[in-house]
């Protein structure tokens, strides 16, 4: 018999977003680098978030500071007790990083669609184009302080690799991990140096997804990151470019596998490989265990 | 209204992957050209025709990858 995941509370499917996703008190959102996708066509209901004006603070390099949070969630009609339901392209690649910050800022109840916006497109399912006028809620809302148990910082990501105290998962490609590239193929390079940070294992964000868009199930998912040295017994931070394809692994890691201490460095390559004198290891990963 | 048509297919452009999807929706079409690993969009296209879509994704595709360079390593 599969296992099933540790909180399948957070993901809903298709059809049941078909069935619910205008429901009271229920707030669907597509969620992308910006809303192109979005104007072409969303899920019925939805509103949009654009990740690179909406989700990070625009002046400093920084997760939403809490009132532009609280901000954010009042336009959008979401109060503490709102259900909230995150797709997006990508595999939800930016959904989960809206998830990772509602997280931070403690709203209780927050899903993803499985599959995002290509399973929706896949299955031919209504559209529409004309975009969503949120009412806002009747109070503001009011975010919990940051829980920063989710996240981690440079000194800490410093300190882990030193000490080899947690297990780190770089979850770009194959080329930027070894240092062939410095972004992602067809996007401008933003750091000075290639390769990843010593003793991290290379486990791609997408390969916690099918084809279709879907997590892949528990059992496939263990033994993905369990290969890996991947375990209840020692945290685990996991990295990107920026910090959002680690916020999908953050994820999977933390609500479909159920990992107590699983952080987001969301400084992510962007800081490490520009950070003079930080220690980098260039090529394919060493075999688990080896030093 | 509902997508129709909706295809992927993964093609190769100057030895980088790109991934393309399209769909028809109210009459036009839709072309998203991804770079597979991570699967950033490069090109997003709405047009008359598929054929019209695509090859102007694929051209937008091929324009950004060729400015990423491989570094020894």
């Amino acid at each position: 018999m599969s296992a099933s995941y540790a909180h399948p509370e957070v993901l809903v499917n298709t059809e049941w977003v078909a069935s619910h996703g205008k429901d009271a008190n229920l707030r669907v959102v597509e969620v992308d680098v910006d809303t192109k996708a979005y104007d072409e066509g969303h899920v019925p209901g939805a509103i949009a978030w654009a990740w690179n004006t909406q989700l990070s603070d625009p002046v400093v390099r920084d997760i939403l500071p809490k009132p532009d949070f609280e901000q954010l969630m009042t336009q959008s009609g979401i109060g503490k007790d709102t259900t909230v339901v995150l797709y997006g392209d990508n595999n939800n690649w930016f959904a989960a990083w809206a998830f990772w910050q509602m997280k931070i800022y403690g709203h209780q109840d927050v899903r993803i669609m499985d599959g995002g916006r290509k399973k929706w497109l896949a299955e031919g399912r209504d559209m529409e184009t004309a975009a969503t006028k949120p009412t806002s809620g009747a109070a503001p809302y009011k975010a919990s302080e940051p829980d920063l148990s989710l996240r981690a910082f440079l000194p800490q990501v410093q300190k882990a690799q030193k000490s080899g105290s947690a297990v780190m998962i770089d979850v770009r490609s194959p080329q930027e991990f070894t240092g062939e590239i410095l972004a992602p193929p067809g996007l401008p390079e933003t750091c000075q140096r290639g390769g990843h940070i010593p003793g991290a294992r290379s486990v791609p964000w997408g390969k916690a997804c099918n084809d279709d868009g879907t997590f892949k199930s528990s059992d496939e998912l263990q033994k993905l990151y369990g290969a890996e040295g991947v375990s209840q017994s020692k945290q685990v931070i996991a990295y990107c470019r920026i910090g959002e394809r680690s916020s999908h692994t953050w994820f999977v890691l933390k609500y479909l596998l159920g990992l107590n201490d699983v952080v987001n460095y969301d400084g992510s390559w962007t800081e490490w490989g520009n950070l003079v004198g930080a220690p980098v290891e260039k090529g394919a990963a060493k075999a688990v265990g080896q030093a | 209204m509902k997508p129709e048509n909706f295809s992927e297919r993964k093609v190769e452009i100057d030895g980088w992957e790109v991934n393309l999807t399209t769909y028809q929706l109210g009459g036009k079409w839709h072309t998203k050209a991804d770079n597979v690993s991570p699967g950033a969009a490069l090109a997003r296209i709405v047009a008359d025709s598929r054929e019209a879509a695509e090859s102007r994704a694929l051209a937008r595709a091929k324009e950004l990858l060729s400015r990423t360079k491989r570094h020894p390593v």
